[in-house]
């Protein structure tokens, strides 16, 4: 179907592609009209509509990306049970979606053993990792995003397919400190520990005032090296955050010898109870070690293992930690609270205790 | 095509990736390095990535005929070693709202994917884009031209208006409370221009929830996040309540739903659920919990923020209360919103500096300045509480500071203000 473009432009500006003809029939017939939904069982939904229409999705781990060859194989699947549609979540799911109990099981079978998918993600379950483009696509990287992703899922397995924590657990990577990988329960990324290295031969390329408003904290100034313009550090005041390297390839932040990885927990989305919060740093310096990264596996093991003893049902990670305190999240993960975890940067004095209120 | 049945690269540290029950994507990918060239030397890049820490890509945004980006260029580093993906750059695609497809879609984007490209998507971007990986400078054009000849589009890059994603809502949630799917391609179509052309400070992403629980993860990953809410009374089905009683004890809906509550307008007495609607913020909490037997109210809307970024360059922000409440049903009040969303990139547009995030904007101006310019008035709903400090500039309660100025009144707005439409 693809076709050989014509010689004449294709039209441009067409817009989003029209939602509707993907809608699986049930969806189009009950847009607007669902009435509840229950679980069936890990990574299985039941949607109940308004007049009664039943209407299952099971919900598959895919690790976004995709050969074409395994998007067609996924077609093949939702061809063969689910009348040529399916869809996927903001968390890289796969919903396969079928209209009777009976396929529901054979559905299961095919993800399973046609494409070697798992079925889960659904409820008080780990959910599939977001992550970013690491060594495969971005130009920024100090570490991978979709291996790691790969080793954490393979740790986390029983934890997809199971819905036995507390609250729903979502987690997210980033490969520098740029952090697309965004806010989530537990968060692994990247952290830099030295000042950009400039690379003075090649800074002609960059448009140098912009390089110098970039930086959050007025460390980048002009100066003249070998005659020519380029910039410097003042290396007291930067704190290594890599902005100026998202703007300037010559501004080199990575360092494969220093580079390590921290841990963040508590973000949360959703204004649900006490509404959205923030990560907030839980452990840092751990290796940067490639192809599994055993010391990242058992830093997040600690937190979820501490989680599961003591949260109550509905509570998230950071609420947990808000009822626990810090303290006794630190007693439990054996994670060391150092002076680095006090923060230094706007809005400090607001994170700090301003009562009486210990924990003794 | 050449079908090998071993792969001249060697991967030892990504064959690692090949073990363990979660998919590998490794595997997928030497799968299809049997086909396609591309795609061996791409893990042959990345092996080495592994072996030494070090990332290979070099990058840049490339323009497609017309447009002023879409195209997210990659030169390798290792060019001479891997000359396959020597310029391996994605094309960005705009999803369809909530990520639903027909197999006919997705099988359409394998076959330009695998005449254009290393044949590899990614399911999906952090933004919401379809990603095609794996064109170089040529292909690129030919990939994006057979896209938009099946009427696909090019996602947002750059200085722009960024491709735009949203919760399933109400093609499959009894939760949602406004039409996220139909919103999202509405606002895409309305300023297709602003998506594919860089005219603002910065960039800008929008994502839509159909309710407090943010499923599009709009809170803290867009500068713009439309979330769903209602104003009337949470519908309570009292049978329902009865059997959830009944199926979990009053000790367990006291400490999971009751005692949950941000606001403690929600009780039970004598077995019922008494619920003081106006001091109610919409969280979905008690729904959530017992979503058979409380639903969200019947005149629904939607709050809107403003603001949301992740951490570069002055920390982590969310999202702020611009909107408290809105209708978003019909026509009109969809003009509205396009006549807010105008506004506001105006103001921003005008008075932002490069690379200045709007939510970093309204930080260095302010937010009551901020609201002036947009044309929007204070609400008390905007903030969590008001100023602590006394190092205010009264406007209007200063001596003239010239000859023959006059004092203005406080800013009234005249304009058709969005806020009015919230119940207080
Ligand atoms: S987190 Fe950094 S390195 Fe990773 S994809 Fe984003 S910008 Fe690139
Ligand atoms: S790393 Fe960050 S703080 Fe240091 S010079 Fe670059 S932009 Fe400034
Ligand atoms: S955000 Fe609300 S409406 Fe949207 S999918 Fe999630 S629960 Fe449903
Ligand atoms: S929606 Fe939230 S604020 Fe409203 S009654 Fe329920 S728990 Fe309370």
């Amino acid at each position: 179907m693809a076709t050989t473009p014509t010689k004449k432009m294709a039209p441009r500006d067409n817009g989003a592609p029209d939602y509707k003809k993907y809608l699986h029939p049930l969806m189009l017939k009950n847009y607007g009209k669902w009435k509840y939904h229950e679980k069936v069982k890990p990574g299985v939904l039941k949607h109940v509509a308004e007049g009664g229409d039943v209407f299952y999705t099971v919900r598959a781990g895919s690790p976004r990306t995709l050969s074409v060859d395994m998007v067609r194989k996924i077609c093949d699947v939702a061809d063969k049970h689910c009348h040529g549609f399916l869809r996927f979540t903001t968390r890289c799911n796969i919903e396969f979606q079928v209209t009777s109990l009976e396929n529901v099981e054979l559905l299961i079978n095919d993800i399973n053993n046609v494409l070697g998918f798992p079925v889960g993600g659904t409820g008080n379950s780990i959910s599939n990792i977001i992550h970013t483009q690491g060594w495969m696509h971005c130009n920024l990287p100090g570490t991978d995003a979709a291996g790691s992703v790969k080793a954490l899922m393979d740790m986390l397995f029983e934890d997809f397919i199971n819905e036995r924590l507390p609250a729903r657990v979502k987690i997210s990577t980033s490969c520098c400190q740029i952090n697309c990988g965004g806010q989530a329960d537990i968060a692994i990324n990247l952290q830099h520990h030295q000042p950009p290295k400039i690379n003075h031969n090649n800074m002609q390329i960059c448009e140098l005032p912009k390089v110098v408003a970039i930086c959050p904290v007025a460390a980048i100034r002009p100066a003249t090296v070998d005659g020519k313009s380029s910039l410097e550090v003042v290396e007291e005041k930067c704190m290594y955050c890599g902005a100026c390297h998202g703007q300037c390839p010559s501004m080199e932040i990575r360092d494969p010898e220093t580079d390590t990885l921290a841990i963040w927990v508590g973000g949360k989305s959703a204004s649900t109870r006490g509404g959205p919060s923030f990560m907030k740093l839980a452990t840092f310096g751990l290796p940067n070690n490639p192809p599994r990264w055993p010391e990242v596996g058992d830093a997040v093991r600690r937190i979820l293992d501490a989680y599961k003893e003591t949260g109550k049902d509905y509570e998230r990670i950071g609420e947990w930690i808000d009822r626990i305190g810090w303290k006794r999240f630190f007693e439990m993960t054996g994670f060391k609270f150092t002076k680095y975890h006090i923060d230094t940067y706007r809005f400090a004095r607001t994170t700090f205790n301003t009562s009486t209120q210990v924990r003794l | 095509m050449v079908i090998k049945q071993k792969l001249d690269v060697k991967t030892p540290k990504l064959d690692e990736l090949e073990k363990g029950p979660w998919p590998s994507f490794i595997t997928d990918l030497k799968n299809l390095a049997k086909r396609k060239p591309a795609v061996e030397h791409l893990l042959g890049q990345m092996e080495q990535s592994y072996q030494t820490n070090t990332n290979y890509w070099t990058g840049t945004v490339l323009n497609l005929d017309g447009y002023g980006g879409g195209v997210i260029a990659r030169y390798s580093d290792l060019a001479k070693k891997f000359p396959e993906v020597a310029q391996f750059h994605t094309v960005r695609v705009i999803e369809p709202s909530g990520f639903v497809y027909s197999t006919e879609a997705l099988r359409q984007l394998c076959d330009i994917s695998d005449e254009h490209s290393a044949g590899i998507l990614q399911l999906h971007g952090m933004t919401g884009d379809i990603l095609m990986l794996g064109s170089d400078n040529k292909s690129m054009h030919s990939a994006g031209e057979a896209l938009m000849n099946n009427g696909w589009d090019i996602g947002g890059s750059g200085g722009a208006l960024r491709t735009l994603a949203c919760c399933i809502g109400p093609a499959r949630c009894e939760m949602s409370c406004f039409d996220t799917l139909e919103v999202t391609k509405k606002i895409t179509d309305t300023y297709i221009s602003e998506l594919h052309r860089p005219e603002l400070p910065y960039k800008f992403k929008f994502k839509l929830s159909g309710c407090a629980n943010d499923c599009a993860n709009s809170m803290q990953r867009s500068d713009m996040p439309i979330i769903g809410t209602w104003r009337d009374k949470i519908q309570v089905d009292h049978q329902e309540v009865e059997k959830y009683i009944a199926a979990m004890g009053e000790d367990y809906v006291i400490e999971n739903v009751i005692t949950r509550c941000p606001t403690k307008c929600i009780a039970l007495k004598n077995r019922k659920i008494e619920i003081d609607d106006s001091n109610c913020v919409h969280c979905m909490h008690c729904i959530n919990v017992m979503h058979k037997a409380l639903a969200p109210g019947k005149d629904k809307g939607v709050t809107i923020l403003l603001g949301g970024k992740r951490t570069l360059k002055i920390g982590d922000t969310m999202g702020s209360v611009i909107v408290p409440f809105m209708k978003l049903q019909t026509e009109e009040d969809m003009e509205k919103l396009i006549e807010l969303i105008r506004r506001i990139w105006d103001f921003w547009g005008e008075s932002g500096l490069e690379h200045e995030r709007v939510g970093e904007f309204i930080e260095r101006v302010g937010l009551g300045t901020f609201l002036e310019g947009i044309g929007v008035e204070p609400d008390p709903q905007m903030v969590k509480h008001p100023r602590t400090n006394s190092y205010i500039k009264f406007e209007e309660l200063t001596k003239p500071r010239m000859a023959g100025e006059t004092k203005k009144a406080p800013n009234v707005v005249d304009k058709e203000i969005e806020g009015k439409e919230t119940t207080f």
